[in-house]
């Protein structure tokens, strides 16, 4: 018996063995394995992906990609841990609000090196990402966020004109809310649990009118475009436009209030377009860009959240990594994999097929053309700490236990000991 | 035994002593080369503002839930345990005041965010009995969350004291109660020289577990509020888990990490002691 037991694991040793030695580089033919850590292979349809990866190794044959995924949770805590302790895959997936922290730790590398090694054209990336000068990110593909309407509810209260500047929303807003009905304008989700909501529905109201909440770089909350901005939602609340809970509410809570035609009016990502429409296939709605301040006629800055790409700083097989970067960047891989992902693309020349074939995206890429990508967060330090913070400050404020005034002031001065 | 202390060194001592040192170095893991700092991380946290509030709402949580998880778990058990009610019905009680037990917290958070929802039913049922005029924000007001969430926990964590005290009270000889009765002893006597001597020790020792465990809750806080509204029901764990995986400082994580668990451990000692000296006394 013992010796069956010796035999059993001195087998199994010796095959855990061989096949960590394996898992790396197979030496033999000279394929070199690169992981590929993302959250995107579970949000897009079964095998699609991995179809893209055959794809770049059909046309790469010494290189084999294996792809690392998992929920967008985790991947950021994975990235954190794996660049730690040694184990980060060599291309990473990447949201722009995690790039400072990342560079910072040394966990990815600046991709400047590799663009000008290898002739990549840099100008035809929608927006690289930079942190003290140097590029760590591309946006591979982009979820912007505009307006989403409710058509029967604006039928309903006598509303023709889709609203395009702040009193033109809240006029929408009064008509569209009824509490003993419980309906309600507009969905505000300032949960601190996902912080998100102050960077989706609270800040785009200042970059829709082409503020900001940063000067040089540093905290600028202070500036009369956010004071304006935090005034207008905070006005909404206390005349009980926005429908109630938003301190515990989160955004599959919004998307949920506007799909049961509880909201009249919500912020978006056009990435929800299609489950909208499979969770309630008679609703009637649409899409707006943001609405501006009275009086502005400028660009509207318009919201987005992005899948990126960059490299790991430790991977022993940098060239084959970015060989994976430069491919999916490319205008043809870009386009067949934004189609899929109903996202707009990281390539200036790729075209996604959905826009032609659908009303609502060609909408959306008519907004996304006619503004710019407004996303502050992206760089910045601790950016969900910062979301986080600022929250705590506008839930005080909603709550009428400050003014816009002391919010903003005791905004600045968390953010300016994060900076 | 030797494989037994290796399993316990790798799986219990090496985490709790990398936890420890993590907590007297500067910042780990994303610093590459941290220095030791001494002490510098737990005074930094004794003196964070949202760390004192965490610790006091972390122990208002705690307490409050083992009050009424006892009280309505020793509330519950008596009725089940009493002899006035049909067998039949004491069966389906039983199983449906267990229920609560049955789902993980984040079934549970689910389940509470849907009932208490602005919209939800409970809000519903109390404007329809008259009892409030308006909907009632129970996770979004600052001065309501605390309450709302230590009654979920309450309705989550009654049932173990309800199956322990059952099976305590199941366990006094019938004949203490028949003797008592012949002496003359009501109800009330009973219940505070014959049943409450009996369950004292079940009740010590479930009620110093539910300590450790109320005060290491995570799942339920985080998926109901979030710490929120401001820091209204801000515990430790999720100021803990903040610190790490928001603001990537893993070596003040630690520190509060180290401090749950010097608590745990106190009481813990205080279980072991109390059991041994009730070892010695022998039973009740």
């Amino acid at each position: 018996m013992k010796r069956t037991i010796a035999a059993a694991l001195s087998v199994a040793f010796a095959c855990g063995v061989a096949w960590a030695g394996g898992s790396g580089e197979d030496s033999s033919d000279e394929v070199v394995t690169i992981e590929f850590i993302q959250w995107w292979e579970p949000e897009l349809p079964a095998g699609a992906f991995r179809a893209i990866m055959d794809d770049f190794e059909a046309r790469n044959p010494g290189i084999r990609v294996e792809l690392i995924s998992g929920p967008y949770a985790n991947t950021r805590d994975q990235i954190v841990t794996g660049a730690a302790t040694g184990t980060l895959s060599d291309v990473v997936g990447l949201d722009g609000a995690w790039v400072n922290d990342l560079a910072k730790q040394g966990a990815i590398a600046p991709l400047d090196g590799l663009i000008a090694e290898t002739g990549f054209d840099a100008a035809q990336v929608a927006d690289i990402i930079r942190v003290d000068g140097r590029s760590y990110m591309f946006p591979v593909a982009t979820f912007v966020y505009p307006i989403f309407v409710n058509l029967d509810l604006f039928d309903a209260a006598g509303i023709d004109a889709l609203p395009r500047t702040r009193s033109e929303f809240v006029a929408a807003a009064r008509r569209l809310t009824d509490p003993a009905a419980n309906r309600y304008g507009w969905v505000l989700p300032l949960s601190l649990q996902a912080p998100n909501g102050v960077q989706n529905d609270v800040m785009s109201w200042v970059w829709a009118s082409g503020g900001s909440m940063l000067d040089g770089g540093q905290p600028d909350l202070t500036n009369a475009d956010v004071v304006e901005a935090l005034a207008f939602i905070d006005a909404m609340y206390q005349e009980r436009l926005i429908s109630p809970g938003s301190f515990a509410k989160q955004e599959q809570d919004k998307v949920e209030e506007f799909v049961n035609g509880r909201v009249g009016m919500m912020v978006s990502t056009l990435a929800h377009i299609n489950m909208i429409r499979e969770r309630n296939p008679e609703l009637n709605f649409t899409i707006s860009d943001f609405p501006a301040a009275d009086g502005y006629s400028g660009p509207r800055g318009l919201p987005y959240a992005a899948w990126g790409i960059g490299v790991s700083a430790a991977s022993e097989h940098p060239e084959e990594a970015w060989r994976l970067v430069e491919y999916l960047m490319s205008s043809e891989v870009n386009s067949r994999l934004v189609s899929i992902a109903n996202a707009f693309p990281g390539n200036v020349n790729a075209t996604p097929d959905f826009v032609t074939g659908d009303e609502l995206f060609g909408r959306g890429f008519a907004i996304f053309q006619a503004g710019y990508l407004a996303n502050e967060f992206v760089g910045l330090p601790v950016a969900e700490e910062l979301m986080r913070l600022f929250g705590q400050e506008i839930q005080l404020l909603l709550d009428g236990e400050q003014t816009v005034e002391q919010t903003v002031s005791r905004a600045q001065r968390a953010w300016a000991a994060e900076f | 035994m030797a494989p037994t202390y290796v399993l316990l060194a790798l799986l219990m001592v090496l985490p709790m002593v990398m936890v420890v040192r993590f907590a007297l170095m500067d910042n780990v893991i994303v610093n590459r080369d941290p220095v030791f700092v001494g002490a510098s991380n737990f005074l930094r946290l004794l003196g964070d503002r949202t760390f004192q509030i965490s610790l006091g709402n972390t122990l208002y949580f705690t307490v409050m839930s083992i009050a009424f998880h006892l009280l309505i778990g020793l509330a519950f058990a008596l009725l089940l345990n009493s002899s006035l009610i049909d067998p039949l019905l004491r069966g389906v009680l039983r199983a449906v005041y267990i229920v609560p037990w049955m789902f993980t917290a984040t079934i549970t958070a689910v389940i509470w965010r849907l009932l208490l929802n602005p919209v939800g039913i409970v809000n519903f049922t109390l404007q329809a009995l008259n009892i409030a005029a308006a909907n009632i924000e129970w996770f979004s007001s600052s001065t309501l969350a605390l309450h709302a969430l230590t009654f979920v926990n309450v309705w989550a964590g009654y049932p173990f004291y309800m199956v322990s005290l059952l099976a305590g009270m199941q366990g006094i000889p019938d004949e203490l109660y028949e003797a008592a009765k012949i002496d003359g002893a009501d109800n009330v006597q009973r219940f505070r020289h014959i049943t409450l001597p009996h369950l004292t020790p079940i009740i010590v020792s479930i009620a110093m577990l539910d300590f450790i465990w109320t005060m290491h809750l995570f799942p339920l806080v985080w998926m109901t509020t979030g710490g929120g509204p401001g820091r209204s029901t801000e515990m430790l764990a999720t100021f803990t888990y903040k610190l790490a995986f928001t603001t990537f400082d893993f070596s003040l994580a630690s520190a509060s990490a180290v401090i749950i668990l010097i608590v745990s451990i106190a009481v813990a000692l205080l279980y072991i002691r109390y059991q041994r000296a009730s070892d010695e006394r022998g039973a009740p």
